[in-house]
């Protein structure tokens, strides 16, 4: 016997999801997570999945893993002390990043800029100097480099990283520089901004090179815990991690480049929404993810993630692959005001967070949030479960609503549905970024919701995006544990080349896609992969010759060859009308070449749910009162683990589960599929 | 004056919006105006669009009042400069500031507006604007800082529709576009724009079709409204009766004239508040003056008086009545035509520095430093390596001002959105290479909160060519309030391949570079706010081992540092001790010394002469001579009647 196993790594839970690999129906476990030390949760989960299932521990043969420590450690400033060395004249590069000033007009007067993540005290300069074209302008002075390097060298530097100028086309410098440090400074973690990302734009290579320095030495340590504590138990295994991007790298790889590893976390639950989706018959899905402080979307086409070459963690944006997952900053646990001037109804940015959360919990919360709002309006029962034992005062929420129901002179249910109403508008927003803005039409795309809050606006905003049927999985918390054991292996290796199109020849681009190819099919030669196994994609970013974005376009490595550039050309100019609505009879320029490497994905596993008589009452709880539309309905609760195949909830209904609820509209209903998933319609 | 054609007349019923619905249209309608700016900065080909995102979108109801953009609703302008039939599908183009009444205040800026229609019926109007590289004129990117009217400055598009009944106009383009250096981009930069204007209109339609047209144009009717009571209850509450009066300058013409004053009272009459610009100098017969629009400056108000006070109100153009703006024709704010206008960035910048006066001296809650109040413009030109004629053009940035929140960050934009040119860009792009990107340390002005600093950037050219330079601020400070210190002025410094140094004057035309030529391009701090004396260690401290303020630049904050850059406290007690003495109460203002000081110290601070006092322009004098002709003829022919 051999098995996989996929572990996530939530705020309140770590969920463990066991696939066999002879087959089978997965097994799952949920343990509480312990923010302190995460890796012991992982363990305490496989522990107790091999206890409850009689697993002998030394039979699993892998783990993988999506993983919130690099993106904890950028969100709360705990990483290592980076030192910076850039080219003479550069020293302010982070400090004076692209000069952006958020907001509006005037909005300079309520900016409060940040600190740089290498602060400037830690920035020193080297002479020397690289040219547009690749040439040495000034060489290299290495007496004056070593002066640098030993002014960081007193101080408590944990990690260095290396950015100087047109080292995207030549990084002979970077690497001296390099050699200088490792002499120096030895043991030190160091980022050399080529190899990180050797793309043009030198701000955006140092903050993407000094978010990777300031996360490896945490990420490094913690994939060094976790792998000694799991072998301890299991003997030899490999643990892979969950990309941004959603693919999973051998840890190893991971723990060099862990700023691609900030979205992991995000990345986990589209790879899992696939996968469950999958199972349900739909390969079009957008994901929405609703959790208490933030949600997060994306579209899945053919089920494939859209991938864009970006992440953003808070204010820190870096250029590093990652799933096309957009965040709003609102969730359950989203302030609600009235402004006193405007008397309009505003929901967040405010969040009432963890603690003291949405006034519902009882844990001090005063203010009105939109979980506050869904217990009102009998969305969420009083009598729920969340997260744990956590019990829901109905009263509370009453009293925390009355202040914005008072100043807008509404009922407190009407004021509770406007709450709704609004917090639902921002999601559209995010959900329309991702489809109609990059030319698809939402109503070819399922919903699907997941997420401690996900569930109960899914059936709204199906109905504002027309998007259906709207999918609820089970166990929405498993999913990304679900996710991080189903995806695939992936690398890939990319590099900048700016030219024209037309100026290129074939050699020269089948030559630079085979260099790529090697690079990107190392990491997966090492994890064990056949190369037969190995599928490969050669990728090119286009745009019309100067302009700033680019969109990648994929091709096979066959046709590539056979063909060359031109249907990539031409794909560009179709992609480039439909998200824009014109073309142009200009030149396209590449800007970067990119191979993209997968392993095989875990074997197909046939979930399934027994097949009942179609009567949900089985499962019905308590009859409930639900105000919707400006009315009070009556409404059933359900329990979702009595649910049977082929069953059909009629709303108004809530369907409850440890972790989730989910809400069924009046004028909807909620079919049970052959896999448990929740497929909700409208009645007409 | 343009005729708007409806085929439905039906007018759109005024229905009952409830609170929560109108949020909601309130929201859609901001997430439109997101989506026109997205789609243009990513189709966008010239480097001032796609990398510094100079262009603004606009969403207006039906009558043309602004519901969503920043710089005012171009509609009216459009209607009554446009003669003929405006019809569903017509997208029209103009880059003519006199024939939109200011809406855009230069010819770079190419305009275009749309109606939109729901049903046959007008439900509104979508309209953006984007700054095009080189529109011809006498020199490369078409703001010649010698030009004396308009014409010199390129191409004039009178509103034209360029998209007619849903056809584009290819003609028109063809014809817009061949009148430029840079062909190729504005071409691309037009579409770009084209098609984000299209992108606000679609969204305007679907909100019709979500909502219901009635709805939707209640909902707008209700939204102007609600903001216009917000603007009331603010402009009561915190704007005095008593007039306020704040000048400020332009320090030159470019035609060795300056300084020019902006000067302006700012009363309240019952909930109006009244801008009067009287005391504003007559225009230029050079290229700074700046056609206001009135609704722009409205708007520019409405801001500042939200950000200071309530960030989260969404502005839009109902309170616009609540606000009478007087600029006398003539003046260098109100220019006759065809007065030359491409370098109006000075005055459209500094207009933030008056409204921060004018409110910080009517009520100390929105007092502010003098901020990056420009957009110092860089332009270099030539044939490259590949013997490829070029044009780059850059936007420089400097120091934010002190501001009751905290210190101005160094270094940035004062514009939103805007974001400086990546170096590797340029060289990659350009026959230049930057040898130095950094903020210049003491360049803010000193306060308890600092002023941000300076930018110094160096220009190594590598190939011949020709450099042009928009800038301001070289004479007249930027200065510091409730005792901050005025920030450093401006400087550009050409270092000769011979080892010669030349000082360049702010406004300059083509200036001949060659290979080994540095330029040293330093722009200004941001003024300082409250008290240096009061700025707490830890803050200089970080400044000093951040290498933002040396130590000579500390003992202008009482600070006494070492050669280690530690803080000798008791020293510098002692320090701020004297100083505060010697000093004496502080004042509202700090504008670094009187005029005629200014010009007594001119010479020798800046290596240059002090300008010569404005004169009449005589385009403006031609204006004035004819207009009391006429009035002479009124007065004799009513009194041949009487």
């Amino acid at each position: 016997m051999a098995f996989s196993v996929g572990v996530d790594v939530g705020g309140t839970f770590t969920d463990v999801f066991v696939l066999d690999d002879a087959g089978g129906q997965p097994l799952m476990a949920k343990v509480p997570s312990t923010p302190e030390d995460p890796s012991i949760a992982v363990i305490n989960g496989i522990d107790k999945v091999c206890s409850e299932h009689a697993i002998d521990p030394t039979e699993i043969r892998a783990v993988m893993h999506g993983t919130t420590v690099a993106t904890n450690a950028v969100l709360t400033g705990n990483g290592a002390r980076v030192g910076l060395i850039v080219t003479d004249g550069y020293r302010q590069i982070l400090h004076l990043a692209r000069g952006f000033v958020p907001g509006a007009l005037s909005g300079w007067i309520n900016f409060v800029k940040g600190r740089p993540m290498a602060e400037l005290r830690d920035t020193v300069e080297v002479s020397g100097r690289i040219g547009a074209d690749g040439a040495e302008v000034r060489p290299l002075d290495e007496a004056q480099v070593r002066a640098a390097v030993e002014k960081l060298r007193t101080k408590d530097i944990q990690s260095v990283t290396i950015c100087l100028m047109n080292s995207y086309v030549n990084s002979a410098h970077e690497e001296a520089v390099e050699a200088i440090v490792r002499e120096l400074m030895p043991g030190v973690a160091i980022s050399v901004s080529s190899r990180t990302l050797p793309e043009v734009q030198e701000y955006e290579r140092a903050i993407t090179s000094v978010a990777n320095a300031f996360v490896k030495p945490v990420v490094s340590r913690y994939l060094t815990n976790l792998k000694a504590g799991l072998e301890d138990r299991t003997g030899s295994l490999s643990l892979s991690i969950l990309r941004s991007d959603g693919g999973l790298a051998a840890a190893q790889t991971a723990a060099e480049y862990p700023v691609n590893l900030l979205m992991s976390g995000p990345a986990g639950g589209v790879a899992g929404a696939i996968w469950v989706a999958r199972q349900s018959g739909f390969e079009n899905i957008i994901t929405f993810d609703m959790g208490g402080t933030s949600t997060d979307v994306c579209l899945v086409e053919g089920g494939e993630a859209q991938v864009r070459r970006e992440t953003v963690v808070h204010d820190v944006i870096v250029r590093a692959s990652s799933v096309d997952v957009r965040t709003v900053g609102a969730g359950g646990g989203s302030i609600a005001y009235v402004p006193e001037l405007t008397k309009a109804l505003r929901v967040g940015p405010e969040s009432a967070g963890a603690v003291p959360g949405p006034a519902a919990y009882d844990k001090g919360g005063e203010n009105p949030t939109v979980t506050d709002a869904n217990v009102v309006l009998g969305y969420l029962p009083s009598d729920a479960r969340l997260g744990g034992d956590m019990k829901i005062r109905k009263d509370l929420a009453a009293k925390a609503l009355e202040k914005v129901s008072e100043p807008l002179g509404m009922t407190l249910a009407e004021a509770a549905e406007g709450v709704i109403r609004i917090v639902n508008e921002n999601m559209f927003g995010a959900l329309r970024l991702v489809s109609v803005e990059q030319g698809y039409d939402p109503r070819n795309f399922s919903l699907m919701a997941f997420g401690g809050a996900g569930p109960l606006h899914a059936n709204a905003l199906g109905r504002l995006l027309g998007a259906w049927p709207v999918i609820v999985p089970r166990g929405p918390g498993v999913l990304c544990a679900a996710g991080d054991a189903t995806t695939n292996l992936r690398d890939e290796a990319a590099r900048s080349l700016i030219k024209l199109a037309d100026e290129t020849t074939q050699e020269e681009l089948v030559d630079a896609f085979a260099e790529l190819e090697q690079r990107a099919r190392a990491s997966l030669d090492a994890d064990g992969v056949a190369r037969d196994r190995q599928e490969v994609r050669y990728q090119v970013d286009l745009r019309y010759a100067g302009q700033s974005a680019d969109i990648s376009v994929t091709m096979s490595p066959e046709d590539f060859l056979a063909e060359g550039l031109a249907p990539a050309t031409g794909r560009f100019d179709e992609l480039h009308e439909q998200m824009f609505n014109f073309r142009l009879s200009k030149a396209k320029e590449i800007v970067n070449l990119r191979v993209i490497v997968l392993g095989p994905g875990a074997e197909a596993v046939e979930l399934h749910v027994d097949e009942g008589d179609g009567d949900a009452s089985r499962a019905a709880v308590a009859a409930t009162k639900i105000y919707s539309d400006g009315e009070t309905h009556d409404g059933t609760i359900y329990d979702r683990s009595k649910l049977l195949a082929g069953d059909r909830i009629d709303g108004p209904a809530i369907i409850t589960e440890v972790d989730s609820t989910t809400l069924v509209l009046p004028g909807s209903h909620a079919m049970v599929d052959s896999v448990g998933n929740l497929l909700i319609r409208d009645n007409s | 004056m343009a005729t708007v054609i409806e085929t439905s007349t039906t007018p759109w019923e005024t229905v009952e919006v409830d609170a929560v619905t109108l949020d909601v249209i309130e929201n859609a309608i901001q997430n439109a105006r997101v989506q026109m700016d997205a789609i243009l900065f990513r189709t966008a080909i010239s480097t001032i669009i796609r990398e510094q995102r100079d262009g603004f979108p606009v969403l207006t109801d039906r009558d043309g009042q602004m519901l969503a953009g920043q710089f005012g609703s171009p509609v009216d302008g459009f209607i009554d400069n446009y003669d003929g039939d405006v019809q569903e599908g017509d997208v029209l183009l103009t880059n003519d500031p006199y024939a939109c009444d200011g809406a855009i205040s230069h010819l770079n800026d190419w305009l275009v507006c749309t109606p939109v229609y729901y049903h046959g019926r007008l439900l509104g109007w979508a309209a953006m604007f984007g700054h095009m590289s080189d529109i011809s004129g006498s020199t490369a990117a078409s703001m010649p800082v010698t030009s004396t009217d308009i014409l010199q400055e390129g191409i004039v598009i009178p509103p034209v529709k360029v998209v007619s009944k849903g056809e584009l106009q290819q003609d028109i383009v063809r014809l817009a576009v061949r009148n430029s250096r840079t062909p190729d981009w504005n071409e691309a930069d037009f579409y770009a724009i084209l098609s984000a204007c299209r992108t606000g209109a679609a969204r305007l339609v679907e909100m019709a079709d979500r909502f219901g047209p009635d709805v939707l144009v209640s909902a707008q009717k209700q939204l102007l409204a609600r903001n216009r009571e917000a603007m009331r209850e603010l402009i009561v509450s915190t704007m005095p009766e008593e007039k306020v009066v704040f000048e400020d300058w332009i320090c030159d013409d470019a035609l060795g004239h300056g300084p020019y004053k902006m000067g302006c009272e700012m009363w309240r009459e019952g909930d109006k508040l009244v801008f009067d610009f009287s005391r504003t100098d007559p225009q230029s017969a050079g290229c700074i003056n700046f056609l206001l629009n009135d609704r722009m400056f409205k708007m520019f108000c409405g801001q500042f008086m939200v950000n200071v006070f309530d960030p989260q109100i969404v502005l839009n153009d109902g309170y616009i009545d609540l606000i009478d703006v007087r600029i006398p024709k003539g003046t260098l704010l109100n220019p006759v035509a065809p007065a030359a206008l491409n370098g109006r960035t000075h005055a459209l910048g500094r207009i933030f520095d008056i409204i921060s006066g004018l409110f910080g001296t009517a009520n100390s809650d929105f007092l502010v430093a003098a901020g990056f109040s420009d957009s110092p413009h860089l332009m270099f030109s030539g044939f490259n390596q590949r013997d490829d004629w070029f044009l780059m053009f850059q936007i420089g940035f400097g120091g934010i001002p002190g501001k009751p929140g905290g210190d101005g960050p160094d270094g940035h934009s004062l514009w939103p959105k805007m974001r400086n040119v990546p170096n590797e860009y340029t060289e990659a792009y350009f026959p230049i290479r930057v040898e130095r990107f950094e903020s210049i340390p003491d360049t803010g002005g000193p306060g308890l909160h600092r002023g941000g600093n300076g930018v110094r950037t160096e220009y190594a050219f590598l190939v011949e060519g020709k450099i042009s330079i928009h800038d301001d601020r070289w004479f007249t400070y930027p200065w510091g309030v409730k005792g901050g210190l005025p920030g450093t002025r401006s400087r550009k410094t050409l270092r000769r391949a011979d080892g010669s140094t030349e000082n360049l004057p702010s406004k300059v035309d083509d200036v001949p570079v060659a290979p080994g030529d540095l330029l040293v391009f330093e722009t200004w701090g941001g003024g300082g706010w409250g008290d240096p004396l009061e700025r707490p260690y830890d803050s200089i401290a970080y400044d000093l081992e951040a290498g933002l303020v040396t130590a000579e630049g500390a003992r202008r904050y009482g600070v006494v540092a070492g050669v280690d850059l530690a803080i000798d406290e008791t020293a510098s007690d002692a320090l701020r001790a004297t100083m505060r003495n010697a000093r004496g109460d502080v004042e509202a203002f700090d504008f670094g010394g009187t005029l005629d000081e200014l010009r007594a110290a001119c010479l020798e601070e800046t290596g240059f002469e002090p300008p010569a006092p404005p004169v009449q322009a005589p385009i403006a004098a031609a204006w004035l001579r004819k207009q009391r002709r006429e009035a002479e003829a009124r007065d004799g022919s009513a009194r041949a009647a009487g």
